[in-house]
This record gives C-alpha cells, structure tokens and sequence, in this order.
C-alpha cells in the first residue's frame, strides 16, 4: 500500500536523513545546499507577510505582460546562477587539491559536474535570454505584447517546472552522474537504475517543451507583431538574433525531445532504443543529443552577439557599422548551424570521409563570426566611445571570445580532436565562448535595459567592478585549463595523479573563487541601485540615447508600452526623431486599449508539470497520471472559460502619455557628460561632439 | 610524472610526441593555431588603438557618427576569413586522411584486442596468446592495430603522447592504429566518463625494444592466470586492476595482470552476448548488481560485428 | 488586442462583415500553429531517422512476420476519409458560416464524422499492436521494434489527442456557438489533423511497405 503511494521514494531518499546517518564532508554540503531550500522558503514567506507583498506577488504571478514574465525569467536565472557558481567552485577547489584525491567524493563530483552543466545551460543561460528577449523585443519592434501572452506564461512555467525538478533532486534522491549530454548506456537502466537519470530527462524535456514553445512565441511576435514601417531591414541587430534564435529553438529544440523521450522510454518501460542489447544503438542518442546541441549554444550566443551590436552603436555614438553584413552573418550562422553537430564527436570512429566533411563546415562558421566582430570594431571606428559597464563587457568580449573562437577552430580539426577532445582543452573551450559570450551579452544586456523596466538605472561604479571581476575571474579559472588540456589532462575527473598539474589547477580554483565574488557583486549591484534609487531614476525613460524603440517609452515602461503604437520610417527609427526633432511630439487622438488579463493557466500548468516529473521519477504513478489529465483538463476549461481582456479607457492613456512628452519637449536633458550622474534623467540632448 | 616501479618518465600529452602520429598532431597544431591568427591579431591590435583613438574624453579620430559601411572594407572583412579558413579547411582535410586511425601504419601491424571494462582494459594479443591487464607492450618501430569494444558503457581509449583517441563502444568494434618510435612510457587512460572509478582507469604504454617485446610475451605466456570467461566475468566486476587481485587471488602480486589467453576468441564472444542475449542486471558488467556467477558469455558467433567503418 | 495596422487578410476564412480586426488574430493563431507543426515535424522526423538505423536489422520477429497488410489499409483508408470528412466541416464553416448565428448541425456532423473515422483508426491501430505484442513482437523485444512502436504510436497519440481535441471543440460549439475564438481553433484543429495525414501517408510507406519490399 505505501509503495504504491511513495513508490520507490523512502526515508533514506532524503538528504537530511542521509546528512544524519553518514555525516562526513559530502552529506554536509549536499544537506547545507538542500537545506537553503526550505529555509530560504520560509525566510520568503516571512518576507512576503511582513512587507504585505502576497497580492502583488500573486499579480506577478498570474501576469501574461512580456515585461513581467521576463523579470521572473531573469530571477529565476539568477538564483540558479547562485547554485551553478557554487558548483563550480566546489569544483575547481577540489581540484585544485585534487593530487591524488580532494575532498569531495567520486559520486557527489560526479553529480557535480552534471547538475552544474545542466543548470548553466538550461536553467541560467536560456531563462537569462528568454527574459531579456521577452522584456526587450515587443518594445523594439513598436508592438504591444508577444504574439501569445499566455503561451508564454505556460513557457515559464514549464521552465520553472524543469527547475523545481532541478531543485528538489537536492533535497530528495540524487542526481544524474552522466554529465549535462547524459550519454547512454551509462545512464541506460541496467548500468544507472536510480533517480538521476530520471530526474535529468525530466527536467531537461519538460523545460525542452517551454522551450519550444518559447521558439514558436517570439517567432511569430517578429513575423507579425512589427510596427508600421518596420521591415526586416530596419529592425534593430538584437530583435534581428532574437529572430534567428527563435528559429533555431523551433527546430533544434524536438531532437532533444525525442531522444529523452527515447531514453525515458528504455529506462521506464525497456525499450531498446540505446541498449547494449537486442539491436539498440548508443550513437542513436549522440547524434540526436548533438542535433540539439550544436543550434543550442547558438541559441544561447546570438542574442548575446544581438547586445553586443547594441552596446557597440550606442556607446560609441555612432550607426551600427555594416549592418546587412552583420544579419546576413548571423543568418549564416544560424542555419550552418545545423550541419556541424558531429564535430562533438569526431572521435567515435566514422570515416575520415565524414569528419572531413564536418570539420569543413565547422569552419565555415568561423567566417560570418569573425565578419561580426570586425563589424563591431569597425562601428567603434569614428565613434566617441564611452567606458561604461556595457563597454567594458564588449571590450572583454573582444579579446577573450576571440581567443575562445581561435580554440573552437583547433578543436575543430578532426585531428587535433583526436587528442584534445574530453580533455581540459575543450573544458576552456567552451567556458571560454559562454563567459565571454554569452554571460558578457547577458550581464551587459541587463545593465542596459534594468532602467526600463524598473524606473532607475544600476550604480554604474559598481556594475563596472562587476565586470572587471568576471573578466578577471574567468581569466584565472579557465586560461590554466588549456594548458592542462594540451598536459594531457581529461576533464570530468574528481582526481589526477600527475603532480605537474597543480599549480595550475591551483590558479584556476582562486580564479573559481573570484568567480564567486562576481557574482555576489552582481546581487550587491543590485541591492545598493534599489537603496539609491532616488539617485539613479530616469522617469524620460532613455538614459544612454539610445537608437531604437524601446527608449522611445517612459520608465518604468506602462503596461501597453506604447500609447499609440509608431510609424517608422527608417533604421534607429527614435535615434533619428531624435535628430529630426519629432519625438516626444503630442499625439492627438489616444484609443482605448485592450490588453490580455492575469490569468492562472501558466502557474497551474507548472504545478501539473512538476507533479508529473516528480511521480514519473519515483514511480509515483497515480501522482504522474493525476498532473498528466490535470493539465489536459486545464487546457480544456480553459478553451471553455471566456478569455478576458482589461480595457484601458483613452483617457487615462492619455493622461499618462500626454504629461511624459509634454515634460520630456519642456525638458534641457543631459548630454553624455552626465551619463551616469544624479542629473541623468533619462532625458538626452544632443552630445557635446569634440574633434580634433 | 615518474612511474615509480620502472623510474621512467611517463610521457602524457603530445607536447613530447613518442611516434609519427602524435608529431604530425602537433605539428598542426601550431599550423592551425598560426593561420588562425592571421585573423585574430588584427582584433587584439585594433581593439586597444581604436579605444585609444575614439574614446570619448581624449579622442584623436574625427566624428563620423553615420559612417556605416565601406566596400573595400567589406572585402577585406569577409575576404579574410573566406581565404584563411579555406587554407586551414585544405590542411584539415589533408590531416584528417592521413591520420586516419584507422589507416595501417605500416606492413603486417601488430593485432591487438582491446576491451574496456570498469574501470580497467584488458590488452588480448590472440597471436601471443596472451592477454595483459592495464599494460600495452608494443615493440618499437613497429606499427600496431588495435580493435576495440567495451562489455560496459561507451568509453574512450586515449595514449595522448602516441596517438590520441578513439571511442570504444559495446556489440560494437572501432580500430586505433599507431606506431611507437621512441622506447619509453606513455600514459594511457579512458576520457570518456564511465563512473566512480573512471579517473583511475588509466594504463601504462611500454614501448620497448623487440628482444624486450619477446622477452615479456614469453614472460606473460608462462603465466598461472589465464583468461577463461570466468576470470573475464570476475575481471568485468566493477574496481581497477588492482582491485581485481583479490578476487582473482593474486593479491600480494605486484605488478599489472598477465594472463595466458585460454579462449583466443573471447573478444568476439564478448561481441556475441549482446546480439545474442537480452542483458539483465545481473548479468551486465557496470550494473550496480552485476553478479559474475550468473554472467557468462555466449560461444563465439558466426555473424559479422557492427563495425564503425562508414 | 490593438496589433498592427498591417493590412493582411487571412484567406481561409469566413469571418463575416462586421468581423472589425477579427482577421488579425486569425492570421497571428494559424501562422503561430503552423509554426508549431514545424517544430512537430522535426520531432518525427527524429523518430523516423532512428527507425530508419534499425531497419538493417530487422528480423526475427520482423515486417513480415508482424505486418498486416490489409489492416494498413483500412487504417490508411479511414485516416484519409477523415481528412476529407475534416475538410468538408471546414469549407461549411467557411461557407455558412460568415453570419454567427447560421445552423451548426452540419459541421457538427462533419466533425463528429470524422471523430468516428478516426476511431476506426485507432481501433485497428490498437489491434494491430496487441496482435504483434502476441506474435513476440512487443516493443521490448529489439531495438527495431521499440523504434517501430513509438514512431507509429507516437501518431497514434497525435491522433488520439486530435479526437479529443475535436469533441472539445464540438462541445464548445454546442455550448457557445460559432464565435471567432471557435473558428480559429477549428481551422488550427484543421492543420492538425491534415498534418497527421501527411506523416501517416510517410509511416505508411516507409515503414509498413517499406519494411515488406
């Protein structure tokens, strides 16, 4: 009878439990993580009573506004980044005390390496993306929400679900110990019977799902949602990624569907899809996985490319250089994308014919990489650049995401594969394009538009030690790793015997801990910009004279975003109403607006999601079975229950509208003299241009 | 890093190359690493002269606030990269059949069966008639073929200072040829993440003259272990080599494991079980319940194996 | 929802005079869903590719020890009839329905028509399955298998969840009429349904015949 309640969950699955029957060094960092879950619950609830914060946090919760869902999206993505730092640092401290053994054992290493790239991948990176993407692109393109404000909100949810399945593996049961890709047959049933790997499948496919859909929202929202005026041709660089990235989720997406579905389906009802036995295939998987993989780190590095031409024009003053170069490369890349995957496994024995053919076109996408950077350098060409936060991200980019692409072409010859391939070579690799890529596009993204969304702009002396602190703090944890790479060294190893690796491991496990303060400088950022609020507001809504749409709104930006939506008529559509004197013209007729009303379907949908992994992983049947027609019921009251709208009367648009532009025409403005000073309302004039 | 038993250095990357395979690898290494450069440079040079140059509180370049776009250029931007990744692409292609692993490197190579357990590897020689545990001798100058498979999970066989890597997969073979020049050590070990044990699973390379060679096949030929399928099935328990002396009850031996081969087509049975079997966890090595007593191999099959050739 | 003042018309159609910007939204939901099926497509398409691995070694039991021709057949004859049963209910909504208070009785019986068609599909479907599990074909038996039933099983879900779907949307039309939100969600229903035609016509030739020849 219990087992068919608990299925196969018992006392011993619990981390406190085992905390308090084997306690050593292990048990007492997995139970201290685990237990930062329940505490930190209730230091929120605690936190939520006292401030009376329920009914606003309910009202976020039950939100379909872009802006609001993409808020969540970036929390969510910075408490996870909380965890995935925190992994890391174990890590490369236990190997830099790793001669021979450090003080982790193999099996919580091993859970380590693979929570940490599962979480930074589909828990910190994609959430991080999606929530700049769904904040930023409806305003860029002059439209008033994403083409399906409730699909998104089910998105979130499912990602959310995804991470509470994530989560919960540290309270209850364990992990997967097959890294992020989770390769069978090591996590087949007969060799990985456990929970891990079931927990890794569900979590990874149900947030895969929201994904998906993700995909399938912002594509359309592009395709159809864009002002009047707006052609593809005059769409800002980051909604022209946030396009490119949209497809790639749309298509790359399902592979990963499918073969965790494959693989569920062997280790939940022993199917023979990647068995040793009975005619099943192992390469199966690996070429699935990678079919997915590859676009993925695409789809994590486009929208940062997309910032990084943001930050470029507008903190240099100057159009962005090369634009039809610049979509033309990325659409290159986003569809050669496609056609490289087996570059993750050269190594597993294809003819010389095949690798060829792949290590060719991985080569191929250097060229439009390469073409964008220069693209970016030359728009600082003739510019007035001026060292920022932001700035500061695209210059660490340059230097270090060039270095990273100088290591993804040697790793691209099957040759050199061959021997570098799984060592610590690739280990820097790959940090070595996502830090300075994608992390530097993420971190400068939201130093860029946190003013909109909230009303007041990120200290800038702190946002720029934040950055010196990561650019210096990967430096230090990863450089080292080539070298230990082409040493010989493998990665994924608790332990090494080779003495001649430890300096460098040592170097790269302070660089870990530079790492970790990084990151708190991050949340020290942002808790000293809300105490110094008053300071740093910019209500004008267009703090650093921006170029493109978005800042052609007040801050914090309303709900309907624009009061009446704009005509455009060229490229850096405000930049050039700047020049030309039309912005902040009056309007003279204001409609009424219709936007979507809260709703629960996204926030029920999360709990049927987490209530169907968690069953599935336990064998809790009846759990797995009641979310699964709990959700299918969802859907179907909902197709029944009337969609409601809030009708915005025109006259309270117009109240709003009419008192910004009218003070924004009446306003002097700063120029960029006062860029990050009191003075900065978020009013621009025309800068103070010197020329030599 | 010194090998305490024989006080030789143990080569472990192809930074110290022992044969032609490893030098060609990283002779293009620094011929990739070069041409790419070609176009990496100018972005490090540039970057800090043009931050120098515009920045906005000292700049010493004029304002050009709508220049956008310059044909030469553009030519120059995508010309650039077109031209060095077409020559790194003709290198590329060049290496990539040469080095082939799977390209004989010489007349007659040396055949030697390999596989890969958790978390040792087992080295069959089916024409000595032996079978080493950890420990691959090869004579030196003399080329070598070695056919791969695993009875666990997919692993990785990696000699970095010889040759570099290939995968070996179970019910299925793949080929790694290479060639010893130089006599020494080389470190040997899997990279592909097998489990608890898997940073221990390394083994030792001995590249030696070929009195040396005969002298310790002779040496393993008059061994009291051998390899039958049940010492296999107590080999295929989950632990290192070391480990696996208990069992075998050799304990206080010092030195790596050598067996005279008793089945000389063991290999291909251990191929056979998983066409022929539905595996259970008991009877699968790497299951956390696999049971030696109840795991045995099939007699060795007729039908032609998945090999890797494409 | 105020979109953009863009002037496109969705073809397929019928909204009526006073439809105001009705056809926004249509053009916004059935592009969206057809974005969607793309991304459906990839996901068979990835069942497919693995099948197709495991089609070198398929034997014993194999197609021609499990395959049933002639039910192929019924089930190809009734999924393809319920496409045209689906069509028909579509050109009535477009046709008689650009008033919203016309008659529902018959694209109500176009649907449910297609409804029954298609759980004659299943039916047979579903036989097939227990009698290939009984001839030592189940799913668990080889890897050919385990690709074989998830690929034809993943369409039977696909189906399986359009039936549903459609006694949803037939419910609602009961209950509310043939409002705009209705009509779009037939027209998406529509893509749905056809779609499943398509990858039916695919399984039906590559796996059944082409696992016979």
């Amino acid at each position: 009878m219990l087992d068919a309640i608990f299925g196969r969950l018992t006392w011993d699955s619990i981390i406190l439990v085992q905390a308090v029957e084997q306690p050593n060094v292990n048990t007492f960092i997995t139970a201290s993580a685990a237990a930062m879950m329940p505490i930190g619950g209730v230091m929120i609830v605690a936190l939520l009573t006292w401030m009376r914060w329920w009914k606003p946090l309910f009202e976020w919760l039950t939100s379909v506004d872009h802006k609001k869902i993409g808020t969540m999206y970036i929390i969510f993505a910075v408490i996870m980044l909380f965890r995935g730092v925190v992994e890391g640092i174990l890590m490369r401290t236990n190997q830099a005390v790793g001669l021979n053994g450090g003080f982790l054992s193999s099996d919580h290493f091993n859970q380590l390496f693979t929570t940490h790239g599962t979480n930074m991948i589909f828990f910190v990176a994609m959430p991080f993306l999606f929530g700049l993407i769904n904040i930023v692109v409806p305003l860029q393109i002059g439209a008033r929400d994403v083409a399906f404000p409730r699909l998104n909100q089910i998105s979130l949810g499912l990602t959310a679900a995804g991470g509470f399945l994530f989560m919960i593996s540290l309270m209850i049961g364990e992990f997967s110990t097959g890294g992020w890709t989770g390769y069978p047959s090591f996590t087949g049933r007969l060799v990985n019977p456990g929970v891990g790997p079931d927990y890794y499948i569900l979590a990874i496919a149900i947030s895969g799902i929201g994904s998906t859909l993700t995909g399938v929202n912002f594509s359309v929202t592009i395709y159809k949602l864009r002002t009047a005026g707006m052609s593809f041709m005059r769409m800002p660089l980051f909604t022209w990624t946030a396009l490119c990235t949209s497809i790639l989720l749309i298509f790359a997406m399902p592979p990963l569907t499918a073969c965790c579905a494959m693989l569920g389906l062997d280790r939940f009802l022993g199917f023979h899809f990647f068995t040793n036995d009975m005619g099943g295939n192992l390469m199966n998987f690996i070429n699935l996985f990678w079919m997915f993989g590859h676009p993925e780190v695409y789809i994590l590095v486009l929208p940062a490319f997309g910032v990084m031409s943001e930050i470029a024009s507008t903190y240099s003053g100057k159009r962005l250089y090369g634009y039809t170069s610049i979509v033309a490369a990325t659409m290159c890349i986003a569809v050669l994308s496609f056609t490289v995957w087996l570059h993750h496994f050269f190594t597993m024995g294809q003819s010389a014919t095949v690798n060829a053919a792949f290590g060719v076109a991985t080569l191929l996408i250097a060229i439009p990489t390469g073409v964008k950077i220069y693209d970016w350098l030359a728009t600082l060409w003739g510019g007035r650049i001026r060292f920022t936060a932001p700035m500061i991200y695209l210059c660490g980019f340059f230097v270090l995401f060039t270095i990273g692409g100088l290591s993804g072409v040697i790793l691209a010859s099957p040759t050199l594969d061959y021997q570098l391939h799984n060592s610590q070579f690739l280990v820097a690799h790959f940090h070595n394009v996502i830090i300075p890529g994608v992390l530097f596009g993420i971190l400068a993204g939201i130093h860029i538009w946190f003013p909109k969304i909230y009303g007041f702009r990120l200290m800038e002396s702190l946002s720029r030690i934040t950055a010196f602190l990561w650019a210096i703090g990967f430096i230090l944890a990863f450089m080292p790793l080539y070298q230990t790479g082409l040493m010989g060294m493998t990665r994924r190893t608790v332990a090494y015997a080779d003495p001649e690796l430890v300096p460098w491991m040592i170097v790269s496990g302070i660089g870990s801990l530079i790492l970790g303060c990084a990151f708190l400088s991050i949340l020290l950022t942002i808790f000293v910009s809300v105490l110094n609020r008053k300071k740093l507001m910019v209500p004008f809504g267009d703090p650093w004279d921006g170029r493109s749409l978005e800042w052609a709104t007040p801050a914090p930006t309303p709900e309907w975003n624009f009061a009446v939506l704009p005509k455009v008529e060229c490229r850096d559509a405000f930049h050039d109403a700047k020049a030309k004197g039309t912005a902040y013209q009056p309007i003279e007729k204001y409609d009424d607006i219709e936007m979507p009303a809260n709703t629960y379907y996204g926030f029920i949908i999360m709990m049927m999601a987490s209530g169907l992994g968690f069953g599935l992983v336990w064998h809790m049947w009846w759990l797995a079975i009641a979310s699964l027609l709990g959700a299918i019921a969802t859907a179907i009251i909902y197709a029944f229950l009337p969609q409601k709208h809030n009708i915005i009367p025109a006259a309270e648009v117009r109240e709003i509208d009419e008192a910004w532009r009218r003070a924004a025409r009446e306003g002097r403005g700063v120029t960029r003299d006062d860029e990050c000073n009191a003075a900065n309302q978020g009013l621009a004039r025309p800068d103070n241009i010197t020329n030599p | 890093m010194i090998d305490p038993t024989t006080n030789l250095a143990i080569a472990e990357s192809f930074l110290q190359p022992m044969g032609p395979v490893a030098a060609e690898q990283l002779r293009h290494l620094k011929t990739v690493t070069l041409l790419t450069l070609i176009a990496v440079v100018p972005v490090l040079v540039s970057m800090p002269w043009i931050l120098w140059r515009y920045r906005r509180s000292k700049p010493t370049g004029e304002y050009r606030p709508n220049w956008e776009s310059n044909l030469a250029l553009e030519w120059l931007m995508w010309g650039v990269p077109i031209v060095v990744v077409a020559l790194i692409g003709v290198s590329l292609t060049i290496m990539t059949f040469r080095l082939d692993p799977y390209k004989e490197l010489g007349k007659d190579p040396l055949q030697v069966q390999v596989i890969g357990l958790d978390w040792k590897w087992i080295f069959i020689y089916p024409n000595e008639g032996v079978a080493l545990v950890d420990e691959l001798v090869v004579p030196e100058g003399r080329a070598v073929e070695l056919t791969l498979t695993t009875d666990t999970v997919m692993q990785s066989l990696q000699i970095s200072a010889i040759v570099g890597q290939i995968y070996a997969m179970p019910a299925m073979t793949t080929k790694l040829n290479f060639l010893a020049v130089k006599p020494g050590e080389a470190q040997g070990m899997n990279s592909q993440f097998t489990g608890n044990g898997f940073w221990k699973q390394k083994f030792q390379v001995y590249s030696v003259s070929k009195e040396e060679y005969a002298a310790r096949m002779k040496k393993a030929q008059s061994s009291d272990l051998s390899l039958t399928a049940d010492t296999y099935a107590i080999l295929a328990m989950q632990g290192t080599s070391e480990e696996a002396k208990k069992p075998l009850a050799i304990e206080n031996r010092k030195g790596p494991i050598e067996m005279v081969l008793d089945d000389s087509k063991i290999f291909q049975r251990v191929l056979a079980r998983y066409m022929l079997e539905d595996m259970t966890p008991e009877s699968q090595p790497g299951s956390p319940s696999y049971d030696p007593k109840k795991s045995s191999l099939p007699p060795a099959s007729d039908k032609p194996m998945m090999g890797m050739e494409m | 929802m105020s979109f953009s003042i863009r002037k496109s018309l969705h073809p397929g159609l019928n909204l009526g005079e006073d439809h105001g910007d009705d056809h926004l939204e249509a053009e916004t939901s059935v592009f969206g869903f057809w974005v969607f099926m793309m991304s459906d497509l990839v996901t068979f398409g990835m069942f497919f590719a693995v099948f197709a691995t495991t089609m070198p070694l398929a034997c014993c039991p194999g197609p021609k020890e499990l395959f049933d021709l002639g039910s192929v057949a019924w089930q190809t004859a009734f999924l393809l009839l319920s496409s045209l049963t689906s069509g028909m209910a579509i050109l009535t909504l477009k046709q008689e329905h650009a008033a919203r208070s016309a008659s529902t009785k018959k694209l109500i019986f176009w649907l449910l028509l297609t409804v029954l068609l298609g759980c004659g599909f299943l039916y047979r479907e579903i036989s097939d399955f227990i009698a290939m599990a009984a001839a030592g074909g189940p799913p668990t038996r080889s890897g050919y298998l385990s690709a074989l039933w998830s690929l034809v099983g993943l369409h039977g879900l696909h189906v399986t969840g359009g039936l549903i779907w459609c006694l949803v949307i037939v419910a609602g039309i009961l209950v509310r009429g043939v409002d705009l939100r209705w009509k779009l969600t037939l027209l998406r229903w529509s893509v749905f349904w056809h779609f499943l035609d398509v990858v039916w016509i695919a399984i039906f030739s590559f796996v059944f015949l082409g696992g016979l020849l």
